[in-house]
């Protein structure tokens, strides 16, 4: 670019500035960091203080963090793991598979399921949440048989009912926009439905199962007052839960140690967010436009 | 041609059909136990007096009449309208300022979005720790806390949602902004325009279905908001308070709609439960009215432009 003077200046001007706001911007996740090595006390008083000779504890704070509030931390952990694989994966399995029943079949049936998926987008969860959590709490995985709705490995049922919206929507309308002329080719050529469906349509799906499976997962691992309520309390939690256990059930509570256990659960989704960067912005912009 | 096409579509729809347990019934079981059931037992239950959903005997209106003559939920609407609304504007501004600065070719402008929409990844509760800690190291060189003041748990709370949601709304107008047609931001600039003038006549114009979008979802986004509200307050500091007509009742100063549904539930004991699942009624018609008026909106514009 072969720009005057004036705007290249003001370019480095507002490179300066978003420079600085940045820099403040990220100051929340390093203070995470720098309270997590200090001892309790210090991090009430001096916040804002690097940890000193007097306030430096090592890693002391993970150790008694992980361990604290009689529930090992790294059990929250692992729930929180199978809950939002499990369910990540339920959900883009089985929406994808309905929506692509819904946009070929498109019967009465059909419209309506599509209409009532649509119109559980806009309701809010507390509409929900006493009878959803009683349901869970009687329902068993095959009506009146197997285990109870409420356990880590089958929370994924509920979290495919409650989210099935937005994952129907987003993959019914991309379904839509694909020629139908390639299945029918395939039809002729004997396929079934199950084969054309994984071997032609599933391939053609990924750019949407990326962006309808990033926005599950960011859902489903932050989520606190579903799992909260559904999940029986006394044997599981997840990550969420975890600390809001620790901050709400003790009042003197040990904020070092939490700010160790914060570090630990942001950790991993930096990691997640800076490797596949690209396709979550390019996901929640998606998901955004349409919700 | 045309049978040929019926043929063709024939031919793919009805096996599909017939397979209708493998690929609608999952989803379809999951959509009625996890969604529709609860929503319909939520709104029968809504005029019952009950403990628990096997013990509800039907009482009429009489949970709306008690949820609307429930000062604190009032003080909770409004509350939570007050927020809505000027975190909608600030949040708005801001995002707005942000992606239009980094869309005029500077240098850096991949990094600075990566740490602007950063926070969206943190979830509300973690969130709402990280900062009531922040907040109280900041306060206790005056001696007081987030918590003893309700205008510092509102703007304190401003403050969180601004730094989580302002990377979220510039995400969506860079790319309203990327979609502005280049001849028309290079007509304005021979006819001379000014960068104020262009950005008035021609961005703005253009970038209109980004604003809409990013308007209603923060308005939502405010109503519902629980968990941050949550973690950094709790709905503290407590005011005990009388009113004209000689009534008392004690407000929770900084609860919002969905954490007064939460705790009439399950922190007033189980004989609020009707009240609770009223006022959860009300939530929702609220929330689902907001979200019609942008669906029209949005169609509105898109016939218009």
């Amino acid at each position: 670019m072969r720009g005057s003077r004036r705007p290249r200046r003001r370019g480095r001007a507002l490179t300066a500035v978003f420079g600085i706001i940045s820099v403040i911007y990220v100051l929340p996740v390093v203070m995470v960091l720098i309270n997590a090595f200090k001892v309790n006390s210090f991090v009430k008083t001096e916040t804002f203080a690097l940890p000193d000779r007097e306030s430096f504890v090592g890693f002391e704070n993970f150790i008694k963090g992980m361990t604290f509030g009689n529930y090992p931390f790294f059990r929250s952990v692992f729930y929180s793991v199978v809950i939002t694989l499990l369910s990540t994966a339920l959900i883009l399995l089985c929406t994808s598979m309905a929506a692509w029943y819904i946009a070929r079949v498109n019967d009465r049936a059909c419209r309506v399921f599509y209409t009532l998926c649509v119109f559980s987008m806009v309701v809010p969860f507390q509409m929900v949440m006493f009878t959803l959590s009683k349901t869970a709490d009687t329902v068993r995985l095959l009506g009146f048989w197997g285990p109870k709705l409420n356990t880590p490995w089958t929370i994924p049922i509920i979290y495919l009912g409650f989210g099935a919206g937005l994952a129907i929507f987003m993959f019914t309308g991309f379904v839509k926009s694909i020629p139908r002329e390639v299945e029918e080719a395939a039809a002729i050529d004997g396929c079934g439905p199950i084969r054309t469906y994984f071997r032609v349509v599933f391939p053609m799906l990924r750019p949407t199962m990326i962006s309808v499976g990033i926005l599950e997962i960011m859902w489903i691992w932050n989520d606190y007052l579903l799992p909260y309520l559904v999940l029986d309390r006394n044997e599981y939690m997840t990550i969420p839960i975890h600390i809001q256990y620790l901050q709400g059930s003790y009042g003197a509570v040990d904020l070092g140690a939490t700010m160790a256990l914060i570090l630990l659960s942001i950790i991993p989704v930096i990691v997640f967010y800076l490797l596949c960067q690209k396709h979550i912005i390019k996901g929640v912009a998606a998901g955004a436009v349409k919700g | 041609m045309k049978r040929n096409d019926r043929a063709g579509r024939a031919l793919l729809r009805r096996p599909i059909r017939r397979s209708w347990p493998l690929f609608l019934l999952p989803t379809a079981a999951a959509f009625v136990i996890g969604f529709v059931w609860p929503f319909l037992q939520g709104i029968w239950l809504s005029f019952c007096a009950f403990t628990t959903t096997n013990n509800a005997r039907w009482v009429g209106g009489e949970n709306y009449l008690n949820a609307v003559l429930d000062r604190g939920f009032i003080y909770s609407f409004l509350y939570t309208a007050l927020f809505a609304l000027v975190s909608l504007v600030v949040i708005n501004v801001l995002a707005f300022a942000v992606a239009y600065a980094l869309t005029q070719k500077i240098r850096g402008t991949g990094i600075f979005r990566t740490v602007f929409f950063m926070p969206n990844l943190i979830g509300g509760i973690v969130l709402g720790y990280i900062w009531s800690i922040l907040f109280d190291g900041i306060l206790r060189a005056y001696h007081t806390s987030i918590l003893l003041e309700t205008r510092y748990g509102f703007f304190g709370l401003l403050i969180l949602m601004c730094w989580q949601q302002v990377g979220y709304m510039m995400i969506i107008y860079i790319a309203g902004l990327q979609a502005v047609p280049e001849h028309m931001l290079e007509a304005a600039r021979i006819d001379g325009a000014s960068r104020w003038q262009t950005l008035r006549r021609v961005t703005i114009p253009n970038v209109m279905p980004s604003i809409t979008i990013c308007t209603f979802l923060s308005l939502t986004n405010g109503f519902k908001l629980f968990d941050q509200n949550l973690a950094l307050t709790g709905g503290a500091p407590f005011r005990f308070r009388t009113y004209a007509d000689g009534s008392m009742a004690t407000i929770k100063t900084t609860e919002m709609l969905a954490l007064n549904i939460y705790n009439t539930f399950y922190g007033q004991g189980s004989m609020a439960r009707g009240t609770a699942q009223a006022k959860a009624v009300i939530f929702f018609l609220l929330v689902a009215g907001l979200s019609l008026a942008q669906l029209r909106a949005t169609r509105g514009r898109e016939v218009g432009a």
